[in-house]
């Protein structure tokens, strides 16, 4: 307790860390991921999300726009008058269900990715001149912030899909556009934080220029929540992207994608109900992983709880 | 206080300023609002005639002036599809949504509140694992899909409710939702639920572990007075903007679920709406979606002020 005290009052952990290389800092990440089984399975869960996206061609039976007409609304293999040549069965139209499945991912993880970037990149910059200028800038940055998110997002989402039209490029402007808030208010939070501490006030004392700062003091100490956020973001735009395919508003409905497939699978709920049972599935799978993995990662690189583990 | 309700009630005013104002950019988002509405197969006769009619080729700067005028007197246009004025249209669909809001907020209260105080007050049990993965399955089951799965089993396989509609029955002059409520409010509470649960558990675990509540137990009160009066009503504060929040979550979040039902309420009109390209009608049900949650956000500030004595705003 004693030696943990020193090492917060200097802010020596992290320096500690760095020195000791990337390997040594990898393998203490894998110890940690070892010993929460929970984080584990989450960043296996994601792992097979993001290699069904990449490797979708290699992987998916059939070619996910194939349509064989006489093999339509075949079920799923194990049930009965199924077939294991269609394993998740095939929908009207008689394209297989799960090559759509692993199609599907690369949109969900495309958008969640390329969203993300976005909102992470801008939210953080928007946030650091925030927190570190405060003032009337601060003022004003919060103000339309704190305005942004007081409105009821899944409407306006709704309504600026509508008026620009299906297409992936715009999904992913309109959710790289509309999280950065979150991710200004989180930095900002940081930020306001961080600047009362004494290794800021010591970098500042010896004449150390704001750029450096911020680039070498404050940046890497954001890392560690904007990335937890980042996790729970991505899978919460995972969640929106499939909505607005569920209401025919994201991707064209010819691409293939968890919220089409959806869509298309509750016109035939009563008679053919596994075309929308397991894209929801794949949802549901992806969801769980990375919320898993977002609450390990807020143990992890929260380094208080992470001495608390210890 | 008085101060601060006035800031308050400021900020909200010109928060639906803004509102109005992104109301309308939204439409013009594309430069020209006329092509939005207009079928594919219109003439260019057509579109001028129609961009002449509604008044779209006058200057931006006009068209908003006429639009806030229009607006503060409750006039969004009328609907395209159901020639009628758009608000109208709105103010019908109120009652359902609240209603179905309301019930599974309510659904949300019970189950999740229950479930973060036994997980909270018994940690690392079984209890407590149990209210972990109730957050969990909140937070990665999409509405949307829990809706479908429900009418499969319920409604489809046990048959114990109907598929989809709102049936209601008049008591005491109100018109009030049969069993048809149960599985869309459901549906729409899990994610709450799961919200709920998580906060109440982290709020419960924090607030037993302060000072006064070992003081309270070695005075030797009972632990179930230490629990409703020190532990729950310290943990409660937070609570209530957490449920201001959700509930207006839970407002626009019945767009999913409106739709899979067929529950005539708000989120079914935006989503009509959006499909038949009816955007008089989209602008209104945004406009008045945001204003009630405007409205529960400002409500759910004054309360907070009330509940706590110790929050002093200057």
């Amino acid at each position: 307790m004693a030696e943990n005290e020193k090492n917060m009052n200097t802010g020596l952990v992290i320096d500690e860390e760095a020195n000791k290389g990337i390997g040594a800092a990898l393998s203490s990440l894998w110890q940690l991921l070892w010993r929460d089984k929970s984080g584990l399975l989450g960043l296996v869960m994601f792992l097979i999300v993001v290699f069904a996206a990449i490797a979708a061609p290699l992987i998916s039976p059939y070619d996910p726009l194939d349509q064989e007409i006489s093999q339509s609304k075949e079920p799923p293999a194990w049930k009965e008058k199924g077939d294991v040549s269609h394993l998740l069965g095939t929908d009207t139209l008689g394209r297989d269900i799960a090559s759509r499945i692993i199609y599907g991912s690369r949109v969900s993880v495309t958008v969640g990715f390329l969203g993300v970037s976005m909102a992470f990149s801008l939210g953080m910059m928007i946030g650091l001149i925030s927190g570190y200028k405060g003032g009337r800038t601060d003022n004003i940055i919060m103000t339309v912030v704190n305005m942004v998110l007081s409105l009821p997002y899944l409407v306006f989402v709704v309504f600026v899909a509508a008026v620009l039209g299906n297409s992936l490029l715009n999904v992913i402007l309109i959710f790289g556009l509309t999280d950065i808030p979150v991710f200004v208010r989180v930095t900002r939070g940081e930020v306001l934080k961080l600047r009362e501490e004494g290794f800021i006030e010591a970098a500042k004392s010896v004449g150390i220029k704001t750029p450096r700062i911020i680039f070498r003091h404050i940046m890497p100490n954001l890392l560690g929540p904007l990335i937890t956020l980042a996790t729970f973001e991505m899978s919460a735009m995972i969640f929106y992207e499939a909505g607005l395919g569920f209401l025919g508003l994201s991707v064209p409905p010819s691409v293939p994608s968890w919220g089409n497939m959806l869509a298309m699978g509750r016109q035939y709920l009563t008679v053919y109900p596994w075309m929308s049972v397991y894209p929801g599935l794949a949802i549901v799978f992806t969801g769980f992983g990375m919320n898993l993995l977002g609450d390990w990662l807020r143990d992890v690189l929260d380094p208080r709880m992470r001495r608390m583990k210890k | 206080m008085v101060k601060y309700i006035a800031t308050r009630v400021t900020y909200s005013i010109i928060l639906l300023i803004g509102v109005l104002f992104i109301v309308f950019m939204l439409l013009h988002l594309t430069g020209d609002p006329v092509s939005l509405m207009v079928s594919r197969q219109a003439s260019p006769d057509e579109i001028a005639q129609l961009r002449e009619q509604l008044g779209f080729n006058r200057p931006l700067v006009i068209q908003f002036a006429d639009f806030v005028k229009g607006a503060v007197q409750g006039d969004f246009g009328d609907s395209f599809r159901y020639r009628q004025p758009a608000m109208e249209l709105v103010l019908q669909r109120v009652p359902a949504t609240i209603q179905l809001a309301s019930v599974a907020l309510f659904m949300a209260i019970v189950m999740g509140v229950t479930m973060g105080i036994l997980g909270g007050s018994n940690p690392n049990s079984f209890l407590d694992a149990a209210a972990r993965g109730l957050g969990l399955l909140g937070q990665t089951i999409p509405t949307f899909w829990l809706g479908l799965i429900l009418i499969l089993v319920f409604a489809l396989n046990l048959g114990w409710f109907p598929t989809y509609g709102r049936e209601t029955f008049t008591f005491l002059g109100l018109k009030l939702p049969d069993k048809s409520i149960v599985l869309p409010a459901f549906a729409l509470s899990l994610f709450t639920t799961g919200q709920l649960v998580r906060f109440t558990r982290s709020a419960v675990m924090e607030v037993r572990n302060e000072d006064y509540v070992r003081t309270a137990h070695s005075k030797g009160l009972p632990r179930l007075r230490i629990y409703l009066k020190y532990i729950l009503r310290n943990a409660a504060i937070p609570l209530i903007s957490i449920i201001g929040v959700q509930f207006s979550y839970l407002l626009s979040g019945s767009i999913y679920i409106e739709t899979i039902f067929s529950w005539p309420g708000l989120g079914n009109l935006l989503a009509e709406a959006v499909g038949t390209r009816d955007f008089f009608l989209v602008q209104a049900t945004a406009f008045f979606t945001s204003l009630v949650v405007i409205g529960l956000h400002l409500l759910t500030d004054l309360i907070y002020v009330l509940v706590d004595p110790r929050i002093r705003y200057e």
